[in-house]
């Protein structure tokens, strides 16, 4: 039956922080990435179109294909991953007690986490919003009609603290029923035991395909929060910070330019010099960052651009069936926007 | 003329280093002195490390807002109150389902350990069924049975299950009246503890006048009319100080009243009953602990049946008994932690998980979450060290 108590791990990684920490050691990232031939990266436990194992056992999703993007650029190899499910309250001790490379677990971009868990962000790949999530039978078409409602929540999350700050803005009350995994949330929204389901809305979408009449159920319109996810890292370590955050913004910029996985080989001796930088045919933006020239190349031949890798895993190509949205490149009117490589 | 090897011996005091006390008083000391050395440098390397990497220390953390919802809790708790406050709630919330599961063990686990033993075939066979079931499952999967496969079991609010209009269950739980005391309850509360403390005097008076005289009153059922009788007396002649306020349909939920959430009906009835099955089996070797031939003597001095098990059975069964029954209460409250695979908010979920989630302060929370636990479970053996004590006594 489902995963069992987490409390060991949590305690496990809580001594492991400890022991690390006592200890002083901190090994550059990179060094140990190359030693052990592996980036290891922390994904959720199960969220359809962000990480999640298919059928044959295969990690799949958009931060899935954030790591699978690190090891190509540091490796040369996407598949060179290995993936360690974390809930939401173990992922931040298993990041900072080095249990985990990267952390890519639809994970909120705020001020505390940034600034007092040693932690960085290394950019958004996915803007997102919180939600809520109601049976079609409970006859409500708006967040406002909520009060006093019974609500679904995964502990450990900025949606615990979003969800208080509203109903005290709107002059609600409601009753907070709150699980360890995403499973046990949708368990408890199926057997009835809340009304409303409520976290990042990308996630409602993921969960509504795992309940078992999805139909039944309907996300309403009220977005209540800003959420923008992304994968962190370590702080103090600039060279793999810089790693992570350059994989990214590589897959943006070869969006923009218009460069895929199917098209890049030729590419490769394309005269536009923003590309031939990009594909490390012109100078070599690896070095600096401990990386093969062709690091960027690798990514986009393996995982794909930003756009591709959106599409295959929540787009309209996928079961989840997002909209673009704020996520289109921000010369299509979304906000996603990478620097330059130059 | 002295001769020097005449000379008595235990004049010269040996230099310390010879004396085999201090000697080791000294290495104690310096043993010990190595130990908080080498605590301390753990400690400050750890203080060092996590700044250097830019990971907050220190318990100021206490003090900020938590800004996040909770359940259940015993105090008054609101998203803005403080993570110091989630620490209490969370403990005060693993306190009641521990002292309450403990209870409930008790009772069931006495039952059935007496049921087990009982001459008729029947009762002894059940006893020994509901024994060898709830023993042999991992309690996880009965937590997760109560909780989810009852849940899916029950309505919901809307056709909720009642008891006369007042009491209400349904899958958000167990709704019952909250009782308002008026203007002169207090009195009626304080006429109650005046008569628990009669009847204990009460108790002890006839205690010594049967040690005198021989002859005893039926203590058990005086106190009980001292402790319920007067004090129900006093309430009738007060006019009756006490209303109800009754759980009410409104919106999606019931408001009003007392709600008993099902996470906790969940939690509370798994760790009793996985726990009773254990307990069963310790009263019953426990009994059958005490030779046959004492219950044949008492029969033989014609002391009535209860009067054997009472006098006889109970006091001698209870020194087997108590060593691992403490035990299990101790697994009972370690046990409870589980609460956080239902959602229930006890200490593990609500400070160890969301509290140690949003602060980031791992070590901090951890540490003081298996503090709470080492206290308490210590707390709990040195009380039932003394209670064995008490009981050893009986046996002169
Ligand atoms: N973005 C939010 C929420 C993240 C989160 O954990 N969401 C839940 C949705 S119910 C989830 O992804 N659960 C998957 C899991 O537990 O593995 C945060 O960073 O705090």
């Amino acid at each position: 039956m489902m995963h069992n108590n987490k409390k060991p791990l949590l305690i496990a990684s809580a001594a492991l922080l400890a022991a690390s920490v006592a200890s002083g050691a901190s090994a550059a990232t990179l060094d140990s990435v190359k030693e052990k031939g592996f980036v290891q990266c922390g994904v959720s436990t199960g969220l359809p179109g962000f990480s999640a194992p298919d059928d044959a056992g295969n990690w799949q999703g958009l931060d899935v294909d954030v790591c699978r993007g690190v090891a190509a650029a540091v490796l040369g190899d996407a598949s060179k991953v290995r993936y360690i499910p974390l809930t939401a309250k173990e992922r931040f001790t298993a990041l900072q007690s080095g249990e985990i490379d990267v952390l890519s677990r639809n994970t909120t971009w705020t001020a505390t986490r940034d600034t007092s868990l040693g932690l960085n962000f290394a950019g958004v790949n996915y803007y997102d919003g919180q939600g809520f999530m109601v049976s079609k039978d409970l006859g409500v078409a708006s967040a406002k009609e909520l009060d006093g409602a019974a609500i679904c929540i995964q502990s450990g999350t900025t949606t615990e603290l979003n969800l208080a700050d509203y109903f005290r803005l709107n002059d609600m009350t409601f009753e907070p029923v709150v699980f360890d995994t995403s499973d046990q949330t949708v368990k408890g929204f199926e057997a009835g035991r809340c009304d409303v389901l409520t976290s990042d809305q990308s996630q409602l979408y993921a969960l509504r395909i795992k309940l078992a009449d999805p139909a039944a159920a309907m996300v309403l319109p009220e977005v209540i929060s800003k959420e923008p996810l992304g994968p962190v890292v370590r702080q103090g370590d600039d060279q793999w910070f810089n790693i992570v955050k350059w994989t990214l913004f590589a897959q943006i910029n070869a969006e923009e330019m218009g460069l895929t996985s199917d098209n890049i080989e030729a590419k490769k001796s394309d005269t536009n010099p923003n590309v031939a930088r990009l594909v490390g045919a012109d100078g070599n933006y690896g070095e600096a960052m401990g990386l093969p020239a062709d690091w960027a190349y690798q990514v986009i031949k393996q995982v794909g651009n930003y756009g591709e890798m959106f599409e295959r895993n929540v787009g309209t190509g996928s079961a989840l069936n997002i909209e673009r949205g704020l996520n289109a490149l921000w010369s299509n009117g979304g906000i996603q926007y990478a620097p330059p490589v130059r | 003329m002295t001769h020097p090897a005449s000379r008595p011996p235990a004049k010269v005091k040996p230099p310390f280093w010879r004396d085999p006390a201090k000697r080791a008083l000294i290495f104690q000391l310096l043993m010990l002195g190595g130990v908080f050395g080498v605590l301390a440098l753990i400690v400050s390397n750890t203080l060092t490390n996590l700044e250097s990497r830019g990971i907050t220390t220190g318990f100021a953390f206490l003090d900020n807002t938590a800004g996040f919802g909770i359940l259940q809790s015993l105090i008054d708790y609101s998203e803005q109150s403080t993570y110091g406050d989630t620490f209490i709630v969370g403990l005060l919330n693993t306190l009641l389902i521990s002292a309450l599961g403990v209870i409930a063990a008790t009772v069931i686990g006495f039952v059935m350990g007496v049921a087990r033993l009982s001459p008729n075939w029947l009762i002894s066979k059940l006893a020994a069924v509901y024994i060898e079931i709830f023993r042999n499952i991992p309690l996880l999967l009965q937590i997760f049975f109560w909780y989810f496969a009852v849940l899916r079991a029950l309505p919901s609010p809307r056709g909720s299950l009642s008891l006369g209009e007042a009491i209400f269950l349904n899958v958000r739980g167990l709704y019952v009246p909250a009782p308002i005391a008026g203007a002169g309850f207090s009195v009626v509360l304080a006429v109650f503890v005046l008569a628990i403390v009669a009847s204990g005097v009460f108790i002890y008076w006839n205690r010594q006048r049967q040690a005198q005289t021989g002859q005893r009153l039926p203590a058990g059922w005086i106190s009980l009319g001292i402790i319920i009788g007067v004090p129900l007396l006093v309430f009738v002649v007060m006019g009756m100080p006490l209303t109800w306020e009754l759980p009410e349909l409104k919106g999606f939920n019931f408001r009003g009243g007392i709600t008993v959430v099902p996470e906790f009906l969940a939690l509370w009835v798994a760790l009793s009953v996985y726990t009773a099955a254990f307990i069963a089996e310790i009263v019953r070797s426990g009994i059958e602990a005490v030779p046959h031939g004492q219950t044949e003597v008492s029969r033989a001095l014609s002391l009535t049946n209860s009067m054997t098990l009472r006098l006889v059975v109970v006091p001698q069964a209870l020194r087997v008994i108590i060593p691992p029954l403490t035990s299990q209460y101790l697994n009972l409250i370690k046990n409870s932690s589980l609460a956080t695979a239902i959602g229930y908010p006890d200490l593990v979920s609500v400070f160890a998980g969301t509290t140690l989630n949003q602060t980031g302060q791992a070590i901090e929370v951890i540490a003081m979450t298996m503090l709470v636990y080492l206290t308490i479970s210590l707390l709990v053996s040195m009380f039932m060290n003394w209670f064995n004590a008490r009981m050893a006594l009986v046996e002169r």
